[in-house]
């Protein structure tokens, strides 16, 4: 039913879209988005008041053979994933038809938005892995079409096809797994699985599929070293941006390693390497937000760090904390993306940070907003990301050994964190304005402030769901997490105080650093960024990864493909039968001097295939 | 009702003929009408069969030539019941789309009607000489067809065409006789049938060779790797009905015959060619696929994806399991609605412009939105998206096939990488951006005409994607007793889970 409302919303849409008209056909899939989530709160109640179980329902047979059927699970962890995939896209629907107010395709663009989030609860309600890989694929059909929206512009359609490309590469990872978990399990459903687990599973084998879980969940959530598509995919549509490439889809990841949290247990190695590509990812990630000039880029590479926390958190088995983060992080990276937007649409269609500042004066809300956003992401307590941030970093430096290391990255990154976001909000919204005089930059419409405002609260207060003090959210998702050995924070008021200590002082750093060294007057800043020489540069062009892939993979695997198509299709194999057939013809030829006609030639083999089976046969039964 | 059913289209190729010659307008419109009786009568097949039954339905026999045992013998199971509807759902889709042909319009309904005939009698015929007869039928017009409506090279297309079958054929017809023989030296009498032939004993190495005889006629309509070249050329060359039957119906010929006789009556010599047969499916689906990247023409990319979609129904074929035979079943299905819509739609590009080349276009989705949305559908059926029914048919081979090849069905599985990157890749360049070229900018859209010969291949994607128990209730049996029937007679066992009763579906004793 939760995912029935946004459904039948495209599917109307798709339809009737175009008659319904502009605002109207945005409000509606709006109130869809906004009805699954009542619905989603409704059902999900009894889960708050502890005392309902999880619940299975089929809706029919799907592919028997290999144990899948289409199934809903509805448990604490659905729960919350629905309720954050809802709720925050209900909101930035809402913003959508501000943002996309005027273009041509409006009605078109809700259809695919609707059938996202469709997708999205398939992807978190999917009762085993058959369904999960169908919602799985279905957003990355739905991040292709969006991030294409404009396909008129060839960028756009190009990161489009990158982006539906590496995850499939990721997907190659995903389906093995699937096939290795048939193969031991006899079945698909999660109730066969993880309850089974420890039964049936070696370590080696948890070791195997969840490392191929992983490559899938690193082409879906972006990390090293199929992060590549994520950045270009900001050529879709702001709002996109926000909805899948922050809040949603690219935390499916997570989800899914959340989700397998008993099989990954089985296995020594699985979890610490998930932790390691994530702390590498966000530490990678960071460096090369540091010196992007493009507003959305610095947010693309923030997501990637972003998300690498929550690998490092779901990795060391803190799964509630990697969970916790990504619930703060749709928040407030929601709220950035769709400031950012907010901008972007002031400055008409402006997204080099070199040619804004001073917008403060403009834009308040906007930039009120995006003030609570960049405290939020940077780790300043009492807001919600220093919450969830410090939940994973705790967990870290609780399990110790090689996740100590893991633990010192983290820091790192936080630093690294607050300073780019704050050089960002500086560069956006202090100092001198720098734009041409012809751009006159405005406050966004209601429709897309009020948004804005809704999510500054959600990443202010947003932390209070589970603090070392209040532990909510632990408590809600517990029941999704029967039988795993979850890792925790360290216990006591100290500890706390002083990682939390550590953490924060990490993030005021950063902030500090970039305050002072940005807000000054252009020139002295450039200067600032200059002084890192070719490291800046190197930054800039986040480390040349796309040019490296381009000339290690793409290009060799065209020649190949080239080389085998033109140089060994054609004249090899082809030419051996042609080589045949004119055989075949001047045989004929010779034997009757006349016209080797068709029918004839036919006949003659065909004859003669029956004489030597006669001969054959004679010969056998001699 | 069987024999109606092959009789009618043959009835509609004569009802064509009697139109006089001056009346050309009427060829069309009539020829298409006319080939609703068999549509329809395909649908009534469908609801008379009973679902959830393995063996032959609906069964008629009479014998034609008691000497010889040969008797015209019909039936149909879940393997042959897809593939039948299929014909009659594509043969007026077909003759519908091919309104830019106007040299022997005539001929060309008739000799579409009568191939119809023939692919119908191919997948009914139980008797094994019928079934070679009508094999044989087939080709005369289809040779006719890529000959006389074909682009610039169709001769040499259809020369190659026909003796490539026609090369098969032979050694398949004398399996056919030695199998007969085989039987009349057993039984006492010679004999055809189907059923009767697969209580012969026959001795290990006179098996295999037949097995290799059969394999190879149907590997080449497959067509499988290295027998594949005759496709591209026929695509390339054929008119779009010719290119749509020609994928949709005739490469499932091969597949069809896989399954029927060379499983159904070489079970231990089956099991021996697994390595042989999985082995060139895999390198089927990856060769196809790499070289499908870099072709310029649309259609010959289309074709060589073929080739790489069949070597999945190949691989679950031999993957002797329960997921990867019924997976094979549907994918048949599949790849002619996805593959044939492809067709269709580079037709009516084709019809349009008047090139197929990938370089010629650029921009399309911009003046031609519905076309563009109706190809990017396909191309995400064709992909396996899940929730289309490309998907039902991959996923199951490759899960179905794991059990039992899972190396196989690991590097399989990058055929779906592959398949992403070629068709995605043609998309950008043929749809995206904003169209340059002068000619490209004032193309019409779909019309009322194309959007009803489209409508039911889109909607069969979606209801195969989503609701695929339409056809699993039908194909699972029969899949299931051919497996039984290999377990049976050979030591092979499946292994688990490769049988549908070794799988654990939740909901049972919940």
């Amino acid at each position: 039913m939760v995912i029935a409302l946004p459904l039948a919303s495209a599917t109307f849409l798709h339809f009737f879209g175009r008659r319904i008209g502009e605002p109207r056909a945005g409000y509606l899939a709006t109130l869809a988005v906004a009805g699954s989530f009542a619905l989603g709160l409704g059902a999900g109640l009894p889960f708050f008041s502890g005392g309902a179980h999880a619940t299975v329902v089929t809706i029919w047979e799907w592919m028997p053979a290999i144990g899948a059927e289409l199934v809903i699970t509805w448990d604490p962890l659905s729960v919350l994933m629905t309720l954050i995939i809802t709720g925050v896209g209900a909101l930035i629907h809402l913003y959508a038809v501000g943002y996309m107010h005027g273009d041509e395709r409006f009605s078109r663009f809700f259809v695919y938005l609707n059938l996202f989030v469709a997708s999205m609860l398939t992807l978190v309600l999917a009762g085993n892995f058959a369904m999960l890989f169908m919602g799985w694929e279905l957003v990355g059909l739905c991040s292709y079409l969006l991030v294409s929206f404009w396909f008129t512009k060839p960028v756009a359609a190009a990161a489009g096809k990158k982006a539906f490309i590496v995850n499939r590469i990721g997907d190659l990872g995903f389906l093995v797994a699937l096939m290795l978990i048939f193969g031991a399990f006899h079945t698909l459903s999660f109730q066969g699985i993880f309850e089974r687990a420890p039964e049936v599973l070696s370590s080696g084998m948890a070791t195997a599929i969840g490392l191929l879980i992983l490559v899938g969940a690193a082409g879906k959530s972006a990390q090293i070293p199929l992060y590549v598509w994520l950045p270009d995919a900001m050529e879709g549509p702001t709002p996109v941006s926000a909805l899948i490439h922050a809040a949603t889809m690219v935390t499916a990841g997570v989800y899914v390693i959340a989700r397998s949290a008993s099989i990954f247990e089985l296995s020594p190695v699985a979890g610490p390497v998930v932790a390691t590509v994530g702390a590498a990812t966000a530490l990678w990630a960071a460096t090369i937000a540091l010196a992007q000039k493009d507003i959305k880029r610095v947010l693309a590479y923030s997501t990637i760090s972003q998300l690498g926390y929550m690998f490092l958190a779901v990795g060391a088995a803190g799964h509630i904390a990697g969970l916790f983060h990504l619930m703060t992080h749709a928040f407030f990276k929601a709220l950035l993306f769709l400031g950012a937007g907010s901008v972007i649409h002031a400055m008409a269609d402006e997204q080099n940070m070199d040619k804004m500042g001073g917008l403060r004066k403009h834009m308040p809300v906007t930039a009120t907003t995006m003030a609570i956003g960049t405290i939020a992401i940077a780790g300043i307590p009492p807001l919600a990301g220093f919450w969830s941030k410090d939940e994973i970093l705790g967990v870290a430096f609780a399990r110790g050994g090689w996740f100590s290391v893991l633990w010192i990255v983290g820091l790192v990154t936080a630093l690294l964190t607050a300073f780019y976001m704050t050089r960002q909000f500086v560069l956006v919204f202090m100092g001198e304005p720098r734009w041409e005089s012809e751009v006159h930059p405005h406050e966004s419409p209601r429709v897309m402030t009020l948004p804005l405002v809704v999510l500054a609260v959600l990443s202010v207060i947003g932390g209070f769901f589970n603090t070392p003090f209040r532990t909510a959210l632990e408590h809600f998702l517990e029941p999704s997490f029967e039988g795993v050995n979850l890792a925790h924070p360290p216990e006591g008021w100290l500890m706390f105080a002083l990682l939390a200590g550590l953490s924060v002082a990490a993030g005021l750093a950063g902030a500090a650093a970039a305050f002072f060294a940005y807000n000054r007057p252009a020139d002295l800043w450039r200067r600032f960024e200059e002084a890192f020489g070719p490291l800046w540069s190197l930054w800039r062009s986040g480390y040349r990864v796309d040019d490296i892939y381009g000339a290690t993979v793409v290009k060799p695997g065209l020649r190949l493909a080239e080389e085998t198509a033109f140089r060994f299709d054609l004249p090899v194999i082809d030419g051996a039968v042609n080589g045949a057939g004119r055989l075949v013809r001047t045989v004929a030829s010779r034997a009757r001097a006349m016209q080797p006609g068709l029918v004839r030639s036919y006949g003659v083999v065909f004859a003669g295939g029956t004489v030597a089976v006669l001969a054959w046969l004679v010969w056998r039964g001699g | 009702m069987l024999t109606a059913l092959i009789v009618m289209p043959a009835v509609a190729a004569l009802i064509v003929a009697l139109i006089p010659r001056q009346r050309s307008e009427l060829f069309l419109p009539i020829g298409v009408t006319v080939s609703m009786a068999p549509l329809a009568l395909a649908g009534y097949l469908f609801v008379e069969f009973t679902a959830g039954e393995a063996g032959f339905q609906l069964v008629e026999r009479t014998m034609l030539y008691a000497p010889w045992g040969f008797s015209w013998y019909l039936g149909v199971d879940g393997i042959s019941l897809p593939l039948v509807i299929l014909t009659a759902l594509l043969v007026p889709i077909s003759l519908a789309a091919s309104v830019a042909i106007t040299h022997r319009l005539k001929e060309f309904v008739m000799y579409t009607l009568l191939l119809e005939a023939g692919l119908i009698g191919v997948f009914l015929a139980l008797d094994l000489l019928l079934f070679f007869v009508f094999f044989e039928a087939i080709l005369i017009p289809m040779y006719f067809i890529i000959g006389i409506w074909g682009g610039e090279r169709r001769i040499y297309a259809a020369v190659k065409f026909f003796l490539y079958t026609a090369f098969g054929s032979a050694l398949m017809m004398a399996a056919i006789i030695a199998l007969a023989v085989v039987a009349g030296r057993e039984a006492g009498a010679p004999t055809f049938a189907y059923t009767d032939l697969l209580d012969l004993a026959i001795d290990q190495s006179t098996s295999r060779w037949l097995f290799a005889a059969f394999a190879l006629a149907f590997a080449i309509k497959v067509p499988m790797f290295p027998l594949h070249t005759w496709l591209p050329d026929a695509h390339v060359e054929a008119p779009t009905a010719g290119s749509v039957l020609l994928a949709a119906i005739l490469l499932k010929l091969g597949t069809y015959g896989l399954v029927r006789f060379n499983l159904g009556l070489f079970p231990q010599a089956s099991v021996d060619f697994v390595p042989i047969m999985a082995a060139l499916a895999v390198i089927g689906i990856i060769y196809g696929a790499v070289v499908a990247i870099v072709q310029p023409d649309l259609k010959k990319l289309v074709a060589y994806s073929s080739v790489s979609h069949l070597g999945f129904i190949v691989l679950g074929t031999f993957a002797l399991t329960s997921g990867g035979l019924a997976g094979g079943v549907i994918q048949n299905v599949n790849h002619g609605i996805t593959t044939g819509a492809l067709f269709l739609l580079v037709g009516m590009i084709y019809d349009r412009r008047h090139t197929k080349q990938i370089a010629d276009f650029g921009g399309l989705q911009k003046v031609m939105p519905a076309y563009g949305a109706v190809f990017l559908f396909t191309i995400f059926a064709s992909i396996g998206l899940p929730g289309l029914n490309g998907f039902i048919g991959e996923f199951m081979v490759l899960i179905g096939s794991f059990p039992a090849l899972p190396v196989h069905a690991i590097i399989a599985a990058a055929g779906v990488v592959l398949a992403a990157i070629y068709l995605l890749w043609a998309y950008e360049r043929a749809f995206t951006g904003i169209p340059e070229k002068p000619e490209n900018q004032k193309l019409l859209d779909l019309n009322l005409r194309e959007k009803v010969l489209l409508a039911p291949l889109v909607i069969l994607m979606l209801v195969i994607g989503l609701y695929p128990k339409v056809l699993l209730d039908r194909v699972q049996p029969s899949a299931e007793a051919v497996l039984d029937r290999i377990e049976a007679t050979t030591d092979y066992v499946a292994p688990a889970p490769g049988r549908l009763s070794q799988v654990l579906m939740i909901g049972e004793g919940e």
